[in-house]
């Protein structure tokens, strides 16, 4: 099951060299890894049907209980065959598409890194290993949007889906920790059978708020739907799979994922059916005022994930299965109708259905398979539009309410199939830019097959729910549960009402669709409250953002070196001694003078003195031999305590630095004194502070006791088993060898960095000799001989 | 005795700190010296001072004769001083270069990458 999930990465690697070496038939190679994987999971089907879950588990953090573990069941296995099989088809698709598109490889391996990457999402069993492959799916998106990246409009569609799913992951991994700490699992076959743990926990609203966020961002629900259309800029294949059939659903899809865990409450089922239900009515709307085909697409994709998650809502076992109806028709017959557009785009040159018309004469199989999914799109018998629409209005016939909100979007999704078909294939053929011609089979290929699946799943009703619908539902659900799928129920009861819901939604839609102008003037009147929708607010958003990060720049990156140490010191002041007070950090270092020897204060004092004679020196001469003075003191306080490695290498690295800086600092300058006073006194107000905050800390840590088996272990092992007396040089060379090899290329690389400094030659020269050069380039070796002494 | 070395390590920090708040690059270099001496000699004085007993194995024992100098912060000093003098010799012939193209000893004037 890991390889399932992995071959598709695998393939992505190969997708641009298949593209080099076949261009021809890239896209038909590449749909046989889809193809594959879609048969090995239909060879599940049967043992999930009868009720049992696949599940295999490789360990990945366990220390963090993140699991690359995988689980089958009903609804997953649902999705999987959705993903592959649509992914196969859309393959094919692309290589016809951009046949001509040197970047074809490219959209191919990203078409199947998306493919991996939501087969991932849909069979996870670990939350975190699942939110791994929702971000990735983020990431394929944003780049499949962005593929005709030399377009600004394509560029800023794509940025503004990563943007908005971007956030909802962000929520989402938030949800996700909180659930897993108040359940204290991550994988969700166990979390499914604690709902009332998390139900009944305090955190349970602030756990659904923060995984809402992330389904309905990424499932385009109101007020994220905005992104959806734009989203349309990516090549059509990638609309027909990415934004109809699967990522999209990635939402919906988690939210039945989580519905035994979090469903169920009063908020659960306002929420969804609230936001569902203004998601629908919103996105049919829009989309009845669109002309382009794409956008008129997009936005029935909107209303029909808004259906999803309202169905979800409602939560009873008739909602529910009236969800996973209507995830399968509506995947199959809106994938195909992205593929009939794309085709007509490709073949008139314009998908503006005011200038389309009477294509069926020159396309006919693509008007018909387009004619077919429309049809099931509006609902008619026997497609299996037909029964998931039946199903819906049994789902929401106990509320009037509810019975209104799918009437609506019902209606308008009818004049919206009517829009995407009849206008465009039917009528007065229009003058197009481009000469129209059918597809090629390739083009043609995937709307037939997949308006040809509507239509028999519509007439094997019964078996398509007995085999994917039932263990999909049940898994929503969380326990086992038989369900009935028929085209045709009767006219008695609940049948009966939805079936006269059903005649009423067509004869009002299609009364609609013969007065679809008026449509046309609402847009035209809406259009000044654009800037007030939604997406205005995003563009507020964004500019408030970008305004914002400007000005913080503008204020601490002002290019002024001392602000940035003054802003790291002030940083660090305040909240060590924030922590000092907090933690009550007591000092307790007395001050013993009886212990301190004479000499030992001398070289005390010299050290201070030489520091204050450098800070008030006005020849770098001078300070230069201050400096020496600081260094050699350091040099002695390793020698007085038992350091005589330290010391050695102090005073020679003290003796090159003193060589060094005369030969340099000979050629330099004068010292001036270049800050104003003020600036002086500030940092000097802040530089003893921070002084006096490392007095403090040095004496907080010598209060604390210190206990070291390391350095025990290392002494003791020396001479046995590292064959040194000197344990200092043992661990340079020995215990710590690896670390010493890695300063010795440090060192390496200053050295070639210093040679290629002084060597480099930038016009216009000043003067130049190569006198400073001698000291760098032999010292680093000369060092390192005398400190290891093996 | 240590908490005298901890006020001589207020003061290089504080002597460090102040000078790479300087214009004058040179005075940054002296700067980060300072630091340098600074942090080392914390290491040093926070694994405890120990007189006239280095780590190192009389001959014929097992183990160095305690109580001695712990080694294990003597080692990484050894390593902060190499690669501190391998930073100290790169900044000063960095700072050369830099004032042989641009002629100028100032950082505020170093704000561009154009002259």
């Amino acid at each position: 099951m890991l390889t399932a999930v992995l071959s598709g990465f695998g393939g992505a690697i190969a997708a641009p060299w298949l593209h080099r070496f076949a261009p021809r038939y890239a896209g038909w190679i590449a749909a046989l890894l889809p193809l594959a994987l879609m048969i090995y999971f239909i060879s599940l089907v049967p043992a999930v049907a009868g009720g049992e879950a696949l599940r295999f588990s490789y360990a990945w953090v366990p220390s963090l209980g993140i699991n690359l573990s995988f689980r089958i069941d009903g609804l997953s296995l649902l999705f999987a065959l959705l993903i592959t099989g649509i992914g196969a088809l859309v393959l094919i698709y692309a290589g016809g598409y951009l046949a001509n598109d040197p970047m074809l490889g490219r959209m191919l391996m990203l078409l199947l890194i998306f493919m991996a990457a939501m087969l991932g999402i849909v069979i996870s069993d670990n939350l975190i290993s699942m939110f791994v492959f929702w971000e990735l799916t983020t990431i394929s998106s944003y780049m499949l949007i962005g593929y005709k990246h030399e377009y600004e409009k394509a560029r800023k569609a794509a940025l503004q889906s990563l943007l908005v799913t971007g956030i909802g992951g962000l929520t989402l991994l938030a949800g996700v920790v909180l659930l897993g700490q108040v359940t204290g699992t991550l994988e969700i076959s166990d979390m499914l059978t604690r709902g009332e743990v998390v139900r009944a926990h305090p955190l349970y609203s602030a756990i659904l708020a923060l995984v809402l966020v992330g389904a309905f961002t990424k499932s385009a629900q109101f007020p994220f739907h905005f992104w959806l259309p734009n989203a349309m800029e990516a090549p059509t294949p990638v609309s027909s799979y990415l934004h109809s059939a699967t990522m999209v659903k990635a939402g919906v899809f988690l939210l039945a994922r989580l519905n035994p865990v979090l469903g169920g409450t009063e908020v659960w089922q306002l929420s969804l059916t609230a936001f569902g239900g203004a998601t629908m009515i919103v996105g049919s709307f829009l989309a009845v005022q669109q002309t382009d085909l794409k956008r008129i697409l997009a936005y029935t994709t909107v209303s029909a994930l808004g259906t999803l998650v309202f169905l979800i809502g409602i939560g009873t076992d008739e909602a529910l299965k009236a969800a996973m109806v209507f995830t399968l028709s509506h995947a199959l017959y809106k994938g195909a109708l992205f593929q009939v557009a794309g085709s007509v785009d490709h073949e008139t040159g314009t998908r503006d259905i005011t200038h389309l018309g009477g294509l069926r004469a020159a396309m006919p199989i693509t008007a018909a398979a387009g004619m077919l999914a429309a049809i099931s799109m509006a609902g008619l018998p026997p497609l299996f539009g037909f029964i998931a629409k039946e199903v819906q209005y049994k789902a929401t016939l106990k509320e009037p309410i509810l019975i209104g909100v799918a009437l609506v979007t019902n209606m308008l999704t009818v004049v919206a199939a009517g829009l995407a078909s009849l206008r465009v294939f039917f009528g007065q053929p229009a003058h197009t830019p481009k000469h129209a011609h059918e597809a090629p089979l390739s083009m043609w290929l995937g709307p037939v097959v997949l308006a040809l699946a509507g239509l028999g799943a519509g007439l094997l009703s019964a078996q398509v729910g007995n085999a994917l619908i039932g263990p999909a539902t049940s898994s929503v659900i969380g326990k086992a549960k038989e369900i009935e799928l028929l085209l045709w129920s009767g006219i008695e009861g609940a049948a009966g009402q939805a079936l006269a819901l059903s005649v009423v939604t067509l004869v009002v839609g299609v009364g609609l669709y013969q007065a679809r102008s008026i449509f046309g003037r609402i847009a035209a009147a809406a259009a000044p409250l654009a800037p007030w929708g939604a997406e205005g607010w995003y563009q507020r958003i964004v500019d408030g953002m970008l305004a914002l990060a400007a000005w913080q720049t503008r204020m601490l990156q002002n290019g002024y070196l001392r602000f940035y140490i003054g802003l790291i010191i002030t940083t660090t002041l305040v909240l060590t001694t924030f922590m000092l007070i907090v933690g009550r950090v007591a000092i307790t270092v007395p001050a013993d003078w009886a212990d301190v020897r004479i000499y030992e204060l001398m070289v005390a004092l010299i050290i201070l003195a030489a520091t204050t004679f450098v800070i008030r020196a006005t020849s770098r001469l001078a300070a230069v031999v201050g400096l020496g003075f600081v260094g050699y003191g350091t040099a002695l306080v390793f020698l007085l305590f038992s350091g005589p490695d330290l010391a050695i290498t102090q005073f020679a690295v003290e003796t090159l630095v003193a060589i060094l800086f005369v030969l340099v600092v000979y050629r330099l300058p004068r010292f001036g004194n270049l800050s104003t006073t003020g600036a002086r006194v500030r940092s000097a107000a802040l530089a003893i502070a921070g002084g006096a905050l490392m007095t403090l800390l040095t004496l907080v840590a010598l209060a604390s006791p210190t206990e070291s088996r390391v350095s025990e272990f290392l002494a003791e092992n020396s001479a046995p088993r590292a064959f040194g007396r000197n344990v200092v040089n043992v661990i340079l060379v020995d215990f710590r060898g690896f670390d010493t090899m890695g300063e010795i290329t440090v060192l390496g690389v200053a050295a070639i960095g210093i040679y290629a400094l002084l060597k480099l030659v930038l016009a216009p020269e000043h003067d130049e000799h190569k006198a400073a050069e001698a000291p760098s380039g032999d010292g680093v070796p000369r060092e390192r001989a005398e400190t290891i002494d093996v | 005795m240590e908490f005298i070395w901890a006020i001589v390590i207020g003061v290089l920090y504080a002597a460090g700190l102040y000078m790479i708040m300087r214009r004058s690059i040179v005075k940054i270099i002296l700067g980060l010296s300072f630091l340098g001496y600074a942090a080392n000699l914390l290491i040093f004085v926070v694994a405890r001072l120990t007189r006239g007993n280095p780590p190192l194995v009389p001959n014929g024992a097992e183990a160095p004769i305690p109580p001695y100098a712990d080694p294990l912060p003597q080692a990484l000093i050894l390593t902060a001083i190499v690669i501190g003098f391998g930073v100290q010799a790169f900044t000063i012939v960095l700072f050369r270069r830099a004032y042989r193209s641009c002629g100028a000893d100032d950082i505020d004037e170093l704000r561009t990458t154009e002259h």
